[in-house]
């Protein structure tokens, strides 16, 4: 087992700075989800001078999209969803204050760029372990766009929720530093 | 000639939608455990041992293993001396994976249309494909695909004069390109041959063979490792975190072809390899 980094929200700046790609962390407080509609929703709130459904600064987003849970249940699985479809927007919500995200798969050059302008981290869930991960969700409340059902914004408050580094505030990048240490011609 | 009733298609399918997003497959389990003792990488061994964990925890407290519990794609046979009676055979399969995903609390994620985008809120319609075989019996796969894979995948119209090797190289070059998107370690269904939607029909269905089982022709089954053994050179490793294990099978399946043409299809399962199937017989009335 690699050594675990525990990490309370909000993630201020000065936590941004001492995360490094490959990085162990359990992240407990309050975390946002929102992924594809939402995303889309909140770029053309920010475009039309409207507010979005929370302060983004000191943030995290969590990229997911859960299954409807069983009565008696928190949240339904909820792992991480692909990330670079929110790409096109990840960067406009970073110069409002993000400082992290939370999902899976490889980012643009832009997002990289400008997560290291602003200081912001990107961590990544283990894609298809949402039953595992759900249990790390303590409560959940829909908070925006309850029409888009699973795509809704909801607050989740998590207590040791399990994430790697993958690309840290100096655009340091697990998946090329994997890759290269592993590749074999 | 025998005869069905849509009821019981209807029941079986609500059930296979459910079992297919609770129960990962012995051959997919067993094939994360051995990849737990071959993975040289620290990070990899830990997603190995998270996902073997979150297979049980769906298995026992019968919940999804993965949200996003895909676009419903069926695959059915139907014997062509057998009457399917009470309704339509394509709306009962889709009243079946509608009851499947809400009795189920499986996430709908199908939207009516590709521009517009608003949720048909039941995860219909599925992706049927039937196939007319001899016989008087109804064999439906069910097979729910997640995007994050699916988004993944590739279509070349090589051409002949690219050969084996041709086809092995964008093989090679999708897996890379996907790298971590698709939740490696992943298996590949590859179809090669026929027309251009007869091999991406070709590729999704090798992905219903289970994890060890090679191409019956022995020629094929030794192109699989070695486009297996390639694949694990690559270094994406689990989650794409880097390491040995990026992909557990590669299946290949490939048809007669025009003498102009060699399409190549790529299509790229997570481990989260869903697919149960059931054999319906039909009763004399």
């Amino acid at each position: 087992m690699t050594e675990v980094i525990r990490l309370e929200t909000p993630l201020t700046h000065e936590k941004v700075a001492q995360l490094k790609a490959g990085d162990n962390v359990l992240i407990s407080g309050v975390i946002y989800t929102g992924r594809d509609a939402a995303h889309k929703n909140m770029i053309e709130a920010l475009a039309s001078g409207e507010k979005l459904p929370f302060d983004m600064k000191d943030q995290i987003i969590y990229f997911v999209g859960p299954t409807p849970p069983r009565p008696g249940q928190v949240i339904g699985s909820a792992g991480p969803t692909t990330s670079y479809r929110m790409d096109a927007y990840s960067p406009k919500l970073i110069e409002e204050g993000l400082t992290g995200m939370i999902g899976k798969g490889l980012r643009s050059p832009e997002v990289i760029e400008v997560m290291e302008k602003y200081g912001a981290v990107y961590f990544g869930a283990i894609g298809g372990a949402g039953a595992l991960i759900a249990k790390r969700i303590v409560s959940a409340e829909v908070i925006a766009y309850p029409e888009l059902g699973p795509e809704a914004v909801r607050r989740l408050v998590v207590k040791d929720f399990p994430v790697i580094v993958l690309i840290d505030h100096l655009g340091n990048n697990l998946y090329d530093i994997g890759k290269a240490q592993f590749e074999r011609a | 000639m025998k005869t069905i009733q849509v009821n019981e298609i209807i029941e079986a399918v609500e059930k296979l939608c459910i079992e297919a997003n609770y129960d990962l497959g012995a051959d997919v389990m067993l094939s994360l455990k051995q990849a737990l003792t071959t993975e040289t990488s620290p990070l990899g061994r830990e997603v190995f041992e998270r996902l073997i964990e979150n297979a049980t925890i769906a298995h026992e407290e019968r919940v999804p293993m993965c949200q996003d519990t895909g676009m419903t794609v069926v695959f059915v046979e139907v014997g062509q001396d057998l009457h399917i009676e009470g309704g339509s055979l394509t709306e009962a399969l889709n009243e079946g994976v509608r009851r499947g995903y809400e009795k189920g609390y499986l996430r709908k994620s199908v939207v009516k249309d590709p521009f517009d985008r608003v949720n048909t809120g039941d995860n219909t319609p599925a992706i049927i494909h039937y196939d007319l075989v001899p016989g008087d019996e109804l064999h439906i796969t069910v097979a729910p695909k997640g995007a994050g894979s699916e988004n993944m995948g590739a279509l070349k119209m090589c051409k002949p004069s690219d050969g084996l090797e041709g086809a092995m190289q964008f093989v090679m070059d999708t897996v890379d390109k996907a790298g971590g998107n698709p939740c490696p370690p992943i298996i590949v269904g590859v179809g090669v041959g026929g027309t251009m939607e007869k091999s991406t029909y070709l590729a999704k269905k090798a992905l219903l063979r289970n994890v060890g089982v090679h191409n019956k022709e022995a020629r094929l089954a030794r192109i699989e490792e070695k486009l297996l053994e390639q694949i694990n050179k690559l270094g994406i490793g689990p989650q794409g975190f880097g390491g040995v294990n990026t992909a557990l099978a590669v299946n290949l399946e490939v048809y007669p072809t025009h003498i102009a043409m060699l399409p190549v299809a790529v299509n790229i399962n997570c481990h989260s390899a869903r697919h149960k199937e059931i054999t319906l017989k039909g009763r004399d009335e």
